[in-house]
């Protein structure tokens, strides 16, 4: 059993099959890809993943519990964080703000009364919010406005709110779109080193077969809807329907 | 100090000593002089100046942290201020339970209409504050008539029980025998300084109102505020629940509307249905955009800049304008008169809606980004002085 088991999940837009009968396990500790051109229904799956959609038909098992029919700050609250696509960051907050955020969600739950405490009393919370940002080299921006960074630093700080919540499951779509190579490399090094100082899973979508192939220990090939097939990377890159289907457009 | 920074404590410091030495400030020419009509300094005014300053501080916490923008926030004023003259008439004119209640009733009541209309967002949360505040302005003025006393307000009668009143208490509203009307005045050669018992009665509540919405602003629930404007979806894809921390702000800025209305009643024991109409929602809306939302004391200035603007421009008459232009030759000085006029008196809302509409399109900001504007314009010319200071770029506060 994996912490994550999507059981024959369909989701239908209108007339359009996002999700077919997709079925997939993601073992406790380990890094799993999701591959796939665009339109494959990869984000869709996220989607449902974390709430923001319901699926027609099939099942979603978290940690040996179901999470459909939940609202996506209790399936957070569950373990699963998510960094989305297109950045989801505070930005009218500044960049320490956002850190903060998460770290109160952690610590409070999803809603507490603390009106008349100070943020900057919060010892034990800003050290932790400070470290994040350290580890994602962005001490230097903590007072900016989150709203003026460039897209690669949305990404990172985004990336940050996630980590700093310790999940069990952390959710990553593309997380390095729009990055400049060192920055994809930092990326990749920053996920390198989390997975393994800290007991975390992860499903990644990824278009950059360079940071796929550097981090996935799984990797699951989907093409309209349908996960076509589940293997190794090094299983994936041979794999005929694959390159059919995929890895022919891209530059391996 | 008191919990809260260096820099808050400089603002709590400033408000403080504005609060409680405006009778001075707002005097600044002598009681007998032409242009003794710009004095702002009588009890009646200050009073509006700090109740409605409450009022504005307390949407602030709603509409400037959490961007729902609520039109129907006089409601709340309303019931305070019935809810108020109810335990006059039941208890006695001590302020104190009238005050205390006013809160509590308002509270109660943003409860329920916090929880309705919280269930949209945007321009629909809007429309249903705006729909329940009509809906109250139209029971109170019909169907709750043993209530609220319909179109005559609801008003203290010598028949009414009283049950507390004590055997010397005075038979105006008072705090433990201290009269909300008694003054002090002061005078100095020409000048006349007015210190009235309700005026800082009121004072001193907006000073207390003003130092919880500093705690608030800078505290964790505070912050939560903040991020339900800035990216509702990332707080909820972040573990948090919105709907409980908007319908929070919603109910605290509730109370201190009844505050305020609470406080309408104690300086004036009557309470009328047209204090709940949509203008006077819309007037908390344009006084604390005008002065900034979301900033600590812009609600304040929005406050004190409307209610002095409208005291003063709706003074002015005819006559007056005449006196003012009467060195031009005719002709012009009648044009004058007739174009002024229309501005003035009656009409003075017609500057308000200018003066909104100018603020709205170059201060987006309100007064304090005015105010903020003219400060960076100095510090830059402080700073070619003394090269190697920098602006460091900060989030606005
Ligand atoms: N909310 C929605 N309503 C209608 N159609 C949708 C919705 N979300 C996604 N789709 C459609 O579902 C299909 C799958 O979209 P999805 O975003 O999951 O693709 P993807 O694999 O993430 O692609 P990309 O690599 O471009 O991000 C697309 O055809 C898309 O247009
Ligand atoms: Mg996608």
């Amino acid at each position: 059993m994996g912490i994550l088991e999507v059981k024959g999940v369909n989701k239908n837009f209108g007339g359009l099959k996002a999700l077919q009968d997709v079925n997939l396990s993601v073992q406790e500790g380990t890094v799993h890809a999701i591959i796939g051109p665009n339109g494959a229904g990869k984000s869709t799956l996220l989607n449902v993943l974390v709430g923001k959609l319901r699926p027609d038909t099939g099942s979603v098992m978290f940690d040996g519990k179901s999470v459909l029919g939940r609202k996506p700050h209790e399936i957070n609250q569950m373990g699963i964080s998510r960094v989305f696509q297109t950045p989801e960051i505070f930005t009218d907050l500044s960049v320490l703000e956002n850190v903060l955020i998460p770290c109160f969600a952690r610590r409070d739950g999803a809603f507490r009364m603390h009106a008349f405490e100070s943020v900057a009393h919060e010892g034990t919370i800003n050290e932790e919010a400070e470290q994040i940002l350290a580890d994602v080299n962005m001490a230097d921006k903590r007072n900016l406005h989150a709203g003026s960074l460039s897209r690669g630093d949305k990404r990172r700080l985004e990336m940050a709110m996630c980590l700093v919540q310790q999940p069990k499951l952390l959710l990553l779509d593309e997380p390095t779109a729009g990055m400049a190579r060192a920055d994809t490399n930092n990326t990749i090094d920053l996920l390198k080193e989390i997975k393994e100082t800290r007991p975390i899973t992860m499903a990644i979508i990824e278009h950059d077969m360079h940071v796929v192939f550097s981090l996935a220990e799984r990797i699951t090939v989907l093409a309209q809807g349908t996960p076509l097939v589940e293997d190794t990377p090094e299983n994936i890159k041979g794999h005929p329907k694959v390159r059919e289907a995929y890895l022919g457009e891209a530059q391996v | 100090m008191l919990g809260i920074g260096k820099r808050d404590t400089t603002i709590l410091l400033v408000v403080a000593f504005m609060a409680l030495a405006a009778p001075i400030i707002l005097n600044p020419f002598p009681a007998n002089s032409a242009m003794a009509q710009f004095n702002a300094g009588y009890p009646d005014l200050m009073q509006r100046f700090v109740i409605f300053g409450i009022f504005a501080i307390g949407f602030n916490i709603l509409f400037g942290l959490t961007g729902y923008l609520s039109f129907g926030h006089a409601a709340f004023l309303g019931a305070g201020s019935y809810a108020a003259v109810w335990m006059f008439k039941l208890l006695s004119f001590n302020v104190i339970p009238a005050v205390l209640l006013s809160i509590v009733v308002a509270a109660l009541f943003s409860v329920l209409i916090g929880f309705i209309s919280l269930r949209r967002s945007g321009i629909y949360f809007s429309i249903l504050t705006l729909a329940f505040a009509q809906m109250s302005y139209n029971l109170a003025y019909s169907v709750l008539t043993p209530l609220t006393n319909g179109e005559t307000g609801l008003q203290v009668y010598t028949s009414d029980p009283q049950y507390l009143r004590g055997e010397g208490d005075p038979i105006v509203t008072h705090l433990f025998g201290l009269e909300m009307r008694a003054k002090e005045t002061l005078e100095l050669g020409p000048w006349a300084f007015d210190f009235s018992v309700g005026y800082y009665f009121c004072a001193i509540l907006m000073l207390i109102s003003f130092y919880i919405s500093i705690r608030i602003f800078r505290s964790p629930f505070g912050l939560m505020l903040r991020a339900v404007k800035s990216n509702n979806h990332r707080l909820s894809y972040t573990g948090l629940n919105s709907r409980p921390y908007a319908l929070t702000a919603f109910i605290i800025s509730g109370a201190y509307a009844g505050l305020a209305g609470g406080l309408l009643a104690a300086m004036d024991p009557l309470a009328g249905a047209e204090r709940m109409q949509w203008t006077a929602s819309g007037e908390v809306v344009l006084m604390t955009i005008l002065g900034g939302a979301g900033t600590l004391i812009g609600p304040v200035l929005g406050a004190g800049f409307i209610k002095y603007c409208e005291n003063i421009f709706s003074k002015i008459n005819e006559n007056v304008l005449h006196s003012w232009f009467a060195a031009l030759p005719d002709g012009l000085e009648t044009g004058l008169v007739w174009v002024a006029s229309k501005f003035v008196g009656e009409g003075w809302h017609l500057t308000l809606g200018l003066m909104f509409m100018l603020v709205v399109i170059f201060l987006p900001g309100g007064l304090v980004e005015g105010g903020q504007r003219i400060g960076r314009a100095l510090r830059r010319r402080r700073g070619q002085d003394e090269p190697g200071r920098s602006a460091a770029k900060e989030p606005a506060e």
